[in-house]
């Protein structure tokens, strides 16, 4: 077994008894990078120097019996759209190809005070968007258990990264589906938190309302030391929400008694392929061993979600994307005289197809004589999808459910319609409409390609979410299964 | 009947600024019309008398003190500009 497959629980007690030092962690890291991210080109930035000087800086840390934070030692793998103070930071964006922030996210900055090694920044579909990292302007990643076919997206390479072993766990950000969908078709754990539980200073903004930072690991239990380190109140995010930060490592009870699960039949329903159907109602049979009981439940409105979903990131990203100008950073034309020839060619040449397409829908929806019809209705609309979810909490303590209608799929087969690559999120994006919180976890296979288990919880119940799927992943050994590269 | 015109995508794309060719246009006004076709599915809701929700969470205005506090220095807020002179952003001719 491979010091990159072990818990970081098991990790520390290597450290503490010195079996292992840092610097062995850095550079099995390097050394599976540069064995297999040629195949699953999961990297666009590597930070190898400072991380093998970080390692060594640790180490003495390690010696002298300094104070050592709660995820000491432990390499980490960033999504792009992160910004990392002094590293490369892209958006996997030609835009933004030779961007070099000059302060780091609030989340980074907690990692570094955990003690972590940024080993890195990952891949992903284009300023977020995109189901399938087809959409990055350098170069797709591909999916570590088959790799002719996609590792979803936009935080694709995140997930790939993990499932290959690359990095131990890695950050992504998830605004109608983007941790939970590649999570799924990586075969990881992948949680996006309730809105407003993690900071988003330092994200690059897709859709204010519904970004979230998120924690992509190998395990439930990684997952939640990941969580604890970068949630919290942040002054320097007015969204950020101020509660009390439980223990999540105190949510493993691994009891599941009495536990009133919610399955609405939407999202067993037409679309989802039958051996992701069959995944979950063994998952369902597994919970219900353990004491848990389950009901058919609705929600009505989801079959209004994705098109919710659309109009509104579409919108939020048409604002958000106007910074991206030529002025203050990022790429500048040459090609035009004045000032407004500038912003278009700069954006024109800068911005890939995708992007371009929402930037050109959202400015439509808020475009005079449109806002009411299209904007403002969405927003009305996702007020009755945001009570749908309200109105089974009242008596139910989760929502599952599978995280996508099908396994991953072969590179370049959903690339022409943008409609059916949308598709690949209705299970997903009703989850961030309503702020609330969901994990996917591992399930089990179908034709090969692993499925993702979808739970959902109450705003803020990130524990009831870590308690049931640790104690699914304990009840189960998909969680163990590893691409072979 | 389409539900836009090639004219208002030009329109969208000069005011989100962003250069498009006659090629793209046309893509576009089939792609954008296509997609909001599916968005008016919304309609069949009746919303009347629904609220509009711009956040999930209620939050109320979030003031701080207005203090002093240190920011970035001009050097650094340079760092990544395609075009500078003097410490100032520069850019092409504004007026004719």
């Amino acid at each position: 077994m491979s010091i990159l497959d072990k818990k970081i629980s098991e990790l520390h007690q290597l450290l503490h008894t010195k079996e292992l030092s840092v610097t062995d962690i850095v550079d099995a890291t390097f050394d599976r990078i540069h064995q297999v991210d040629g195949k699953v080109k999961a990297f666009l930035t590597l930070n190898e120097e400072y991380s093998r000087i970080k390692a060594k800086q640790l180490d003495e840390k390690l010696v002298s019996g300094a104070d050592r934070g709660l995820l000491f030692g432990m390499p980490i793998g960033i999504k792009d759209n992160i910004v990392t103070k002094g590293i490369r930071t892209t958006c996997a964006s030609r835009i933004l190809e030779n961007f070099e922030p000059i302060y780091d996210a609030t989340v980074v900055e907690r990692l570094n005070q955990a003690d972590t090694i940024t080993i890195g920044k990952l891949n992903m579909d284009e300023f977020a968007m995109g189901s399938s990292n087809e959409n990055s302007g350098f170069h797709p990643t591909n999916n570590p258990w088959d790799l002719s076919c996609v590792p979803g997206g936009s935080s694709g390479a995140s997930a790939a990264s993990v499932s290959a072993g690359e990095v131990l766990f890695s950050l992504g950000s998830d605004t109608g589906g983007s941790i939970r969908q590649p999570a799924a078709f990586c075969g990881v754990v992948g949680l996006k938190p309730t809105y407003g539980l993690v900071s988003r200073y330092g994200l690059v903004a897709f859709a204010s309302s519904l970004d979230q930072i998120g924690p992509v690991t190998r395990n439930v239990e990684d997952n939640a030391y990941l969580l604890q380190a970068i949630a919290g109140n942040d002054p320097m995010d007015s969204t950020s929400a101020k509660v009390d930060i439980p223990d999540y490592l105190a949510s493993f009870t691994g009891d599941v008694k009495g536990l009133k699960i919610a399955v609405p039949k939407e999202y067993l329903g037409e679309g989802v392929e039958p051996g992701v159907k069959e995944r979950v109602m063994e998952a369902l049979k597994i919970l219900e061993g353990l004491g848990a009981t389950w009901e058919e439940v609705s929600l009505p409105h989801s079959r209004y979600a994705l098109a919710t979903y659309y109009l509104l990131s579409s919108s939020e990203a048409s604002a958000n994307l106007s910074r991206f100008d030529g002025v203050r950073y990022g790429l500048r034309s040459d090609n035009s005289e004045n000032l407004i020839e500038m912003y278009k060619q700069s954006r024109s040449e800068g911005f890939g197809e995708e992007v371009k397409r929402r930037i050109m829908l959202g400015t439509f929806a808020l475009s005079s004589g449109y806002y009411d019809a299209y904007y403002k209705k969405a927003q009305k609309v996702r007020t009755l999808i945001k009570e749908d979810f309200t109105n089974i909490f009242e008596k139910y303590d989760v929502i599952i459910g599978p995280t996508t209608p099908s396994a991953s799929f072969k590179c370049g087969s959903m690339t022409k319609d943008p409609l059916t690559m949308y598709m690949n999120d209705i299970l997903t994006i009703p989850v961030n409409l309503a702020g609330v919180p969901a994990i996917s976890v591992p399930c089990g296979f179908s034709d090969g390609l692993p499925i993702g288990l979808q739970i959902i919880g109450k705003h803020f119940d990130e524990s009831t979410i870590y308690r049931v799927a640790h104690a699914f992943e304990q009840a189960t050994d998909h969680h163990t299964e590893k691409p072979k590269l | 009947m389409s539900r836009i015109s090639k004219d208002q995508v030009k329109h969208v794309a000069h005011l989100a600024r962003l250069a498009v060719t006659e090629e793209e246009a046309e893509l576009l006004t089939e792609q954008l019309d296509k997609i909001i076709g599916f968005a008016e599915e919304l309609n069949e809701l009746d919303t009347d008398n629904v609220e509009p929700t711009t956040h999930v969470l209620e939050l109320k205005n979030i003031l701080r003190k207005d203090e002093v506090r240190n920011s970035v220095s001009v050097d650094e807020a340079m760092k990544n500009a395609p075009s500078e002179r003097d410490g100032q952003f520069k850019v092409p001719n504004i007026l004719e």
